[in-house]
């Protein structure tokens, strides 16, 4: 496995595994209060952030359990990554699209800013798995 | 039914890299500056590498691109 490899399994497992603690804390709120006094904020910003740092973990441990031959990244990782990039932006697209649609409608932030969270996250997690396939498959 | 693999293109690079001082995988990925990765993916038709990539491979073993690369005939009818 090579090192950007490597960093896309990181980034999988991080974004995913970021935003399920996300769901657990704020979705039970949800429960007991409503959406629009549900406090959100602190838990999204914390789960990115610690996306971004489990990442670095991850990658670190793998790339100390199986060493890569080299750090660099070359032309087949650059063309799997825009590749993955290209098809998964669509999740982008319609999480901000959701996230217009209810700012239109009037909705409360908490469902505008999730759905373009949901947006950001599907798009990593999308575009790594579709990143990861191209690995394992060929492009 | 097992996947069909996303290039026609075919190569003789391993032949090639054993004739050439039984060559490893990651020296010519060091020689065309390209992971032993992609040369493996290179070698099982899981990727396609670039002309200039293509060109640098058949540089490795000094001989023209067609000996180290084929493409089937009637492949672009299909």
């Amino acid at each position: 496995m090579s090192y950007e490899e490597k960093g896309v399994w990181a980034y999988l497992l991080s974004s995913a595994g970021a935003y399920i603690v996300y769901l657990v804390i704020v979705v039970p709120r949800l429960f007991h209060t409503p959406a629009a006094h549900v406090p959100y904020l602190v838990p999204l910003i914390m789960s990115t952030i610690a996306s971004v740092i489990i990442a670095t973990l991850v990658r670190s441990a793998l790339e100390v359990a199986r060493p890569s031959d080299s750090h660099k990244a070359d032309v087949r990782d650059r063309e799997i990554a825009r590749f993955g990039e290209h098809a998964s932006r669509w999740c982008v697209v319609g999480g901000a699209t959701v996230g217009l649609i209810g700012a239109f409608d009037r909705w409360d932030y908490f469902w505008i800013a999730n759905a373009i969270y949901l947006g950001f996250v599907l798009w990593a997690v999308v575009g790594s798995v579709l990143r990861l396939v191209a690995y394992r498959r060929g492009l | 039914m097992a996947p069909s693999k996303p290039t026609r293109i075919t190569n003789r690079i391993r032949v090639l890299r054993f004739g050439h001082d039984e060559m490893t995988q990651a020296q010519l990925a060091e020689r065309i500056g390209v992971t032993r990765q992609t040369v493996i993916a290179i070698e099982q038709g899981r990727y396609s590498p670039s002309l200039e990539v293509a060109f640098q491979i058949a540089q490795v073993f000094g001989v023209p691109l067609d000996e180290v690369f084929q493409y089937p005939d009637g492949a672009t009818e299909q």
